[in-house]
């Protein structure tokens, strides 16, 4: 009984410093540094996918206009506010004429006055006819005296002489007369010019749109170029697109986009790629295209940030793998292919890449290999692996597909 | 020939049993914190490591980005680029912040990155790399963030998009990674009220607001709100270039100050933690005497219970040495069992811990001498007593 008892006792001692070590070395082995690292793997396959642009931009008026004065005034009165809607040749603004109505009447005054001269130079010519033609009868009738010798030739030089002033008398009125009628033109023509300038004091809507801004108030004084009143064309706004320069290959007009409005942030407007801008922003390394809605999104406001994301056509059929497994191992672009178990760092050539995390293989890869896509920690050839279905849990549906 | 020890520990195995258990305890204590201190260091290591460049690349006199704030502007990067031996050049922005996360915060760094270049995360270990060049995250798991979730930085939300582990600053805060260009922002970029103050103290200068310039006052505006500045350009080396080849040419002729891989570990490591450590350090030594203190008194009061039994194995004539053999043999099992359970119990709890903990196989090797020598010394205490003790006392008392 004794000897049973104390047989027992080392049995449970012994068994219990075995199941201490064996414990021990378990979890020296499963969770200490000596563990094998968690991966996931994933088949090398074929297909094809959209790749996509993504850029943010803000809404701009394509076309907008700055209304001010081209000579420096005071501001006399504004009609319209922000938010306004005008219409084309539509009275915005008006700016001080100080003194052009004053110089018209004075203009006025000048061709009234150049009209009676007009007709007084008329008169004169009229007169200058009526002398002219009594000289030539006078002349005529001597002249048949002359010839048959009644008169002296020295009494016909005098008529002949009286003729010659009454012409040049005629000349001399016809010339005053010109002069008369182009004082006339002249003072009209200034008055027109004067007209002119008094409607440019008027500021008009160059076309149908919306005030943006009212710069200056009555009273204000602005100089030339200075604006006044800002109008929009509200169907003219459109997004201008920054896409980093690294990754905008393919931008082209035409393509098809999805515009994401901050104020609307679930809905995403259809939208075409309008224009590609020539010049992109060296300081920023982006480059610029305009996108215009299919369809005018409504509550549009200028200044708003948008996201768009532009649609290039679908790749041609390659191999495809997961962005996260591609590494990079001094210098060189590659991924961990299993190897019977054991991963092998294989290079591979990458081609384009799908905002959705997929990457084109071109070459390096076979269809149906392994290779590692999530890693605990970094890799090394021949490291020991354990495969898992996903090293962190995923939390509830909201995981983002690789 | 007989164990004593042996026979002596399956007499009263429950208490020796308890006893190496409680010294395990102890011991797994002081492991854990060696643990704790490795992992500071193995933070500032990992920092580096992640960062997968061979220089760093930091404002002139200053020894930045992690120890110092240092600042240059963003069009550099091109300039050292084309600096001979340069492979790959990377900006990289670094934020300590309070992430939003839900209703509480986080406390994590922001880097903003280049993606696919030096300073990008190595490996995930789930989702996807940033593929969009805005509002996008990778977080580390540390964050509590997963994917799909939002975290709000200043004034733009990003959705993780993936995730990774172990990557942290040297302060072993998780870090987030947003795209370069979004991290400026969220960086340099003031709140609303301040940019709207500003904008009212420069219209209201009257250097920038002259009448008969229009135009000058929006200028003058939007140069203020522009940021093009970074902390510092990660650069691998080509091969066949020895860091410091490329470093030398840049200190001199871009006004840039350079770090090869063992300067920024020394200023991290020496310099960075350096207080901390020796505050680890210090909690460590005096751990590791209280250890023995306690191994030392447990193995002495052990003997003296059963110092009656060793008068009477005096008595019938058993030898001195096989007596302290006994003690020795009973100290080295009982530091044995302590090891173990210790081991096991610092590895057990070491993922709990809030900051990273990493028990090193030597440390533990180490730590197995140094509890062996300490048992071993405690021991020889107790066997002065026992060879001391008079046989009389077994009849006496």
């Amino acid at each position: 009984m004794k000897l049973s008892s104390s047989l027992k006792r080392r049995l449970l001692l012994g068994g219990l410093a075995v199941s201490l070590i064996g414990l021990f070395f378990f979890v020296m082995l499963r969770a200490g540094p000596l563990a094998p690292i968690k991966v996931t793997v994933a088949q090398v396959k074929e297909g094809s996918f959209a790749p996509e642009l993504f850029g943010v931009g803000t809404v701009e008026g394509r076309r907008n206009w700055m209304i001010g004065p081209t000579v420096a005034g005071r501001v006399l009165s504004v009609k319209v506010d922000v938010g306004d809607k005008v219409k084309a040749g539509q009275l915005l603004a008006e700016m001080d004429p100080v003194d052009i109505d004053q110089r018209l009447a004075s203009l006025d005054a000048a061709i009234e006055r150049a009209k009676s001269a007009q007709l007084a130079a008329a008169a004169q010519q009229a007169d200058a006819v009526a002398k002219r033609e009594l000289a030539a009868s006078n002349m005529r009738r001597n002249q048949d005296l002359a010839d048959k010798s009644f008169i002296s030739s020295g009494a016909l030089e005098n008529f002949a002489q009286a003729k010659a002033s009454a012409d040049a008398a005629l000349d001399s009125a016809r010339a005053n007369a010109t002069g008369a009628t182009q004082d006339l033109a002249r003072a009209k023509a200034d008055r027109a010019a004067l007209v002119q300038q008094r409607a440019n004091v008027r500021l008009v809507a160059p076309s149908d749109g919306v005030v943006s801004a009212r710069d200056a108030e009555p009273g204000s004084t602005v100089v030339a170029g200075q604006s006044v009143l800002r109008v929009i064309d509200p169907a003219s706004l459109w997004v201008k697109l920054r896409v980093d320069q690294g990754r905008s290959g393919g931008l082209s007009q035409g393509l098809k986009a999805r515009i994401v409005l901050r104020s609307q942030p679930q809905i995403a407007q259809a939208a075409t790629v309008a224009r590609v801008e020539l010049l992109g922003d060296s300081v920023t390394e982006e480059r610029i295209a305009q996108l215009s809605f299919d369809k005018m999104p409504v509550g549009l406001s200028v200044g708003e940030m948008a996201e768009a994301t532009i649609q290039l056509p679908p790749t041609s059929k390659t191999l495809i793998v997961p962005a996260a497994s591609i590494q990079r191992q001094g210098g060189i672009t590659g991924v961990w292919r299993m190897e019977s178990g054991k991963p092998a760092f294989a290079p591979v050539k990458v081609g384009a890449a799908s905002l959705d995390g997929q990457v084109q293989v071109l070459d390096g890869l076979q269809a149906g290999d392994e290779i590692v896509v999530y890693s605990q920690k970094p890799l090394t050839t021949g490291a020991r692996l354990q495969v898992v279905d996903a090293i962190v849990k995923p939390a509830g549906s909201s995981g983002t597909a690789p | 020939m007989i164990s004593l020890a042996g026979r002596d520990i399956l007499h009263s195995w429950p208490k020796f049993v308890l006893t190496g258990m409680g010294l395990g305890l102890l011991i797994g204590v002081t492991l854990s914190m060696a643990g704790v201190y490795r992992g500071m260091v193995d933070d500032a290591e990992a920092l580096l490591t992640n960062s997968g460049a061979d220089l760093w690349v930091v404002q002139k006199d200053t020894q930045g980005p992690y120890a110092e704030s240092s600042s240059l502007k963003d069009d550099a990067v091109h300039g050292i680029e084309g600096m001979p031996g340069v492979g790959l050049a990377a900006n990289v922005t670094y934020l300590n912040m309070q992430v939003q996360r839900g209703g509480d915060e986080a406390r994590a760094m922001v880097v903003g990155i280049e993606p696919g270049k030096p300073g990008s995360p190595a490996h995930l270990v789930a989702g996807r790399p940033l593929t969009r060049s805005h509002y996008e995250a990778v977080a580390d798991v540390k964050t509590g963030f997963a994917l799909g979730d939002r975290i709000r930085i200043r004034r733009h939300e990003y959705d993780v998009v993936g995730l990774t582990q172990r990557m942290v600053s040297s302060g072993g805060d998780p870090m987030v990674f947003i795209p370069l260009k979004d991290a400026q922002e969220a960086q340099f970029l003031k709140d609303n009220d301040a940019i709207v103050n500003d904008r009212a103290r420069t219209a209201a200068n009257p250097a920038f607001n002259r009448p008969g310039v229009p135009g000058l006052l929006d200028a003058a505006i939007a140069s203020q709100t522009s940021s093009h500045s970074v902390n510092a350009v990660l650069v691998q080396v080509r091969e066949g270039f020895s860091p410091e080849q490329v470093a030398e040419p840049i200190r001199r002729w871009k006004h840039l100050e350079a770090y090869d891989r063992a300067g920024m570990a020394d200023i991290l490591v020496a310099k960075l933690i350096a207080t901390s450590a020796k505050q680890i350090g210090m909690f460590l030594v005096i751990l590791a005497i209280v250890s023995a203190a306690i191994v030392a008194f447990i193995i002495y009061t052990m003997t003296m219970g059963k110092i009656r039994e060793i008068a009477v194995l005096k008595l019938i004539g058993t030898s001195n040495a096989i007596i302290a053999s006994m003690i020795l043999q009973q100290a080295m099992g009982l530091g044995l069992i302590g090891f173990f359970v210790g081991k096991l119990a610092a590895t057990l709890w070491a993922p709990v811990f809030p900051k990273y903990v990493l028990l090193l196989q030597s440390d533990a090797l180490r730590g197995l001498a140094v509890v062996m020598l300490i048992c071993a010394l405690a021991s020889t205490l107790a066997i002065r007593i026992a060879i001391k003790v008079d046989p009389a006392e077994a009849i006496g008392g």
